[in-house]
């Protein structure tokens, strides 16, 4: 996702935390994460994929004012638009497949990062499944308000023929 | 509370429950912290009418993140180097899901983990690699 500017924020690593149902101190208390080894409160590890929330076009929010593909009156909103690979997979048919970081230093609240998206490989494969499987690459930059690169995540998202056999 | 290398052995395991009867209001709560609103994850309605599947389910970077924690839990806060995985099946309302750190490799400051998440019928849900910085 290309970003800005994303503010990393004590309350939202809270919410984060709980999210992944993650007891540990140290995404909740300043007091005890000062006696730790990183010596303040750090982002857990997945917590950059949370960009989305400052990409002002990311497609897998609903949008103020604009219909939305999910449930309301009727059981979609909009027809699924197509999406990226990265994210979170997508609608109609796009899932998460991979999901890869690499941690140059860990996030702390204070930081605030961007995020630069380049596209990466792009490849298909038959599943008995779901069919054709189209697989796409993005690699994400973030790099903090000095200009350095603390993680680089490699997302892949795949689009599938039709819905998972369960 | 950083691992000691002289303490690792190839094959040595770490082992956490990450969820019981994941629930859907979880499922909610990850979609509000990380910003994933895709109705696959929390809207029923979409999910099995339009796109086809029985229920909704679990953001796969939901179980990178419980599984994040087991991980950090292991090698000690801010030790992680590299963390990546496969999403391999889809997690589900009321799975339960355990996950198992392996060392593959203990050299130069680092050790190497395979990471496996399995859900209530063994079946792997998530399957990867870590790498972190140890004593």
């Amino acid at each position: 996702m290309a970003v800005d500017k994303f503010l990393v924020e004590a309350s939202h690593i809270m919410m984060f935390a709980r999210s992944v149902a993650d007891a540990n101190p140290i995404y909740y208390d300043a007091d005890y994460a000062k006696t730790t080894e990183p010596g303040s409160i750090v982002a857990p590890p997945t917590f950059a994929q949370s960009s989305a929330q400052f990409d002002p076009d990311y497609f897998l929010r609903p949008k103020i004012g604009e219909p939305w593909f999910g449930s309301g009156k009727e059981p979609t909103g909009v027809p699924p638009k197509s999406g990226s690979g990265g994210g979170s997979g997508g609608g109609g048919g796009g899932l998460h497949a991979e999901q890869h970081f690499e941690y140059h230093r860990h996030l702390k609240p204070g930081d605030v990062l961007s995020a630069e998206v380049k596209p990466g490989k792009s490849w298909e494969k038959e599943s008995k499944r779901a069919g054709k499987l189209m697989f796409s690459e993005t690699v994400t930059e973030y790099r903090d308000q000095n200009g350095e690169l603390v993680i680089t995540a490699t997302g892949v998202g795949v689009r599938t023929e039709r819905p998972v056999d369960q | 509370m950083a691992l000691n290398a002289a303490d690792l052995n190839v094959g040595d395991t770490y082992t956490e429950t990450l969820v019981e009867n994941l629930s859907r209001t979880q499922i909610v709560q990850y979609a509000g912290a990380s910003g994933d609103y895709n109705p696959l994850h929390t809207d029923e309605i979409y999910t099995t009418k339009v796109a086809g599947y029985p229920t909704v389910f679990a953001h796969g970077m939901l179980t990178m993140g419980m599984t994040g924690r087991m991980l950090t839990n292991y090698v000690g806060d801010g030790r992680l180097m590299k963390y990546g995985v496969r999403f391999t099946n889809q997690v589900w309302p009321g799975d339960s899901l355990n996950s198992t750190a392996t060392v593959e490799d203990v050299a130069d400051g680092v050790v190497k983990l395979n990471v496996q998440t399995v859900n209530q019928d063994g079946t792997v849900v998530l399957s990867g690699y870590a790498e972190a910085r140890v004593d």
